[in-house]
């Protein structure tokens, strides 16, 4: 069912970590991640040469984001979508293809790594999210308000 | 308007006059009675009489602050204890505080060059003038006030701090000009945005004067939109006597105008110590010739910029110093090319309060040979995108305002928070490894 709620419930928080490009950096995270008991439930990276974007969604984005600060990490919280997506050859490209008739650019996405309800899940970060949000919902793409 | 138009509108042989015959008796004077100078001019071959002309002032021997610091606290003074009547002392972040006495006369001299400064910047004796330059030590707040009593000013003491108060004292009381640092006032104007006020309905601001450290025409822009004033550039340094060694006027806003009847302004290369055709980029040196507690004899100020001496709008004959473009110790060469710390930083700041932590790696090219210049920056969550091509912007971004600013290329690296070493103390900017040729 479309629902078409506010835009505000679509968004699910993101975590995005600015690291160098130095051996040892990712592992710095995943182990104060551990320490403090964090899940980390899908995790994507964008590199350049000198330095990456980690991208994470948590178990406690809250407390993930306090450690990481205090632990001198460039880090904020960022709004993205989660989108259903059929778990089936074309799943992916039905979707692209909605988001291409809106004419939004995607900043980047990635996969989440777990299925929910047997569907699989990708992870966007629009140009101009609340239009791109909108104009889907017309076009009837499911939006997931939370990854538990 | 000018307060003393007598001199600051002098033809120039009347006040190369002036400056000469002031200058012969300073000499005459601290070769007597200081020691200092006394073995100093010796060790330099030079005597008073020597001067023939102002140009001879050149074959006098320079002063540096390491003279201030050995000659700890009074000894460098002309005047007797008894004739004293202030004292000032600027903070020692590199070892001993520096003291300066000032006798009666200087303070008059003192009075007299910020009340022109306060003039020239359009205030006058119906304006109610805020000083929130700290009081104390530091010569600021002192300087501005007496400036402001000498044109007969409402002179508010606020000095520096306590914002919210700051802004009640502006609105409730109508003040027409306020004396403090750029960094300040722009504080101020986060204050007025929280407590609500209407800068143009609630407040009477017209003119602000601001100095004690280094600033731009970006933020001076900033002040006078944010405000709705002009926004003056004054320079000073307590060594010569304090704020009111140069200030810009209302009409060109372009230059501060050196009080040349009473500071001698030469330009330099501060390598060589040769003197430069005005014009030309430089550090700056001061005589104090009408000082009589501790004058200083070609005092190097170590901040380098450019005399300007082509007729100002405003009439005055004063030539002007532009702003100062960065200091002589911390000045690179790379490539050829004079490069300051401070032309870095000035990039950094644009439209910041304080610029992000920053260092400055000058190495050799292994390959080339060349120098390499690589700009250091720490990434804040405000500069934080987690989108990779808006950092790449900013990247691309600072590597084309620098290199527009210092003429030379360079690599800009984003680095973490707190990546980049810390120093005590003042902070130091550049590590510069590269193999001495």
């Amino acid at each position: 069912m479309n629902t078409n709620a506010n835009a505000n419930q679509m968004y699910i928080q993101q975590i995005s970590i600015f690291l160098e490009n130095r051996v040892g950096k990712l592992n710095q995270v995943t182990n104060l991640l551990a320490k403090f008991g964090i899940d980390i439930r899908t995790i994507a990276l964008a590199d350049t040469n000198d330095f990456g974007i980690l991208r994470l969604i948590v178990n406690d984005t809250e407390k993930a984001l306090s450690v990481l600060q205090e632990n001198n990490f460039t880090a904020k919280l960022t709004n993205v979508v989660a989108v259903k997506v059929l778990d089936e050859p074309g799943g992916l490209a039905t979707i692209l293809g909605k988001i291409d008739e809106i004419g939004v650019s995607v900043e980047y996405m990635y996969a989440y790594t777990k299925p929910v309800n047997k569907e699989a899940v990708m992870i966007f970060r629009f140009a101009d999210d609340e239009s791109a949000i909108k104009s889907l919902q017309d076009k009837n793409v499911e939006f997931l308000h939370t990854l538990n | 308007m000018q307060l003393q138009p007598e001199f600051e509108s002098m033809s120039r042989p009347e006040l190369q006059k002036l400056q000469f015959q002031r200058l012969q008796k300073l000499l005459e004077n601290v070769y007597e009675k200081v020691p200092f100078y006394r073995q100093s001019f010796d060790k330099h071959g030079v005597k008073p009489s020597d001067l023939k002309s102002l140009q001879d002032l050149q074959k006098f021997p320079f002063t540096y602050k390491q003279d201030l610091r050995d000659n700890y606290p009074f000894n460098l003074a002309l005047a007797d204890k008894k004739d004293f009547v202030r004292i000032h002392a600027s903070s020692g972040t590199t070892g001993k505080p520096t003291v300066m006495v000032y006798t009666q006369n200087d303070l008059q001299i003192w009075s007299d060059v910020m009340g022109r400064s306060l003039t020239g910047a359009g205030i006058t004796s119906n304006d109610i003038v805020q000083v929130a330059f700290g009081y104390g030590l530091f010569t600021g707040g002192l300087g501005a006030h007496c400036g402001g009593e000498r044109i007969n000013a409402a002179v508010i003491p606020a000095s520096g701090g306590n914002s919210k108060r700051q802004i009640t004292l502006l609105k409730d009381l109508g003040v027409n000009a306020i004396c403090c640092t750029p960094s300040y006032i722009l504080s101020l104007l986060d204050t007025a945005k929280e407590l609500n006020i209407d800068i143009h309905k609630d407040l009477k601001l017209r003119t602000g004067v601001f100095g004690a450290e280094p600033w731009g025409e970006e933020m001076r822009q900033k002040i006078e939109q944010g405000f709705n004033i002009k926004a003056i550039d004054i320079y000073g340094l307590s060594e010569i006597i304090g704020p009111g060694v140069a200030c810009e006027c209302r009409e060109a806003q372009h230059g501060m105008h050196v009080n040349e009847d009473h500071f001698l302004i030469e330009t330099i290369n501060p390598e060589t110590g040769e003197v430069l055709q005005p014009g030309e980029q430089g550090e700056i040196v001061f005589t104090t010739i009408s000082k009589t507690g501790m004058p200083l004899i070609r005092y190097r100020t170590r901040d380098i910029t450019r005399l300007i001496t082509e007729p100002c709008a405003c009439g005055r004959t004063f030539h002007r110093m532009q702003k100062v473009i960065g200091r002589s110790d911390d000045m690179l060469i790379i490539r050829g090319v004079n490069v300051f710390p401070t032309q870095i930083e000035s990039v950094l700041m644009q439209n910041k309060e304080v610029a992000p932590h920053y260092m400055i790696f000058v190495s050799t090219d292994e390959h080339s040979g060349m120098d390499k210049l690589e700009v250091q920056i720490e990434l804040n969550e405000e500069m934080f995108s987690d989108i990779t091509k808006n950092l790449q912007h900013l990247e691309s971004n600072y590597t084309k305002d620098i290199k527009d600013i210092i003429g030379i290329s360079c690599k800009v690296r984003l680095v973490e928070k707190n990546s980049l070493q810390r120093f005590e103390g003042k902070a130091q900017r550049v590590i510069d490894t590269r193999k001495k040729k």
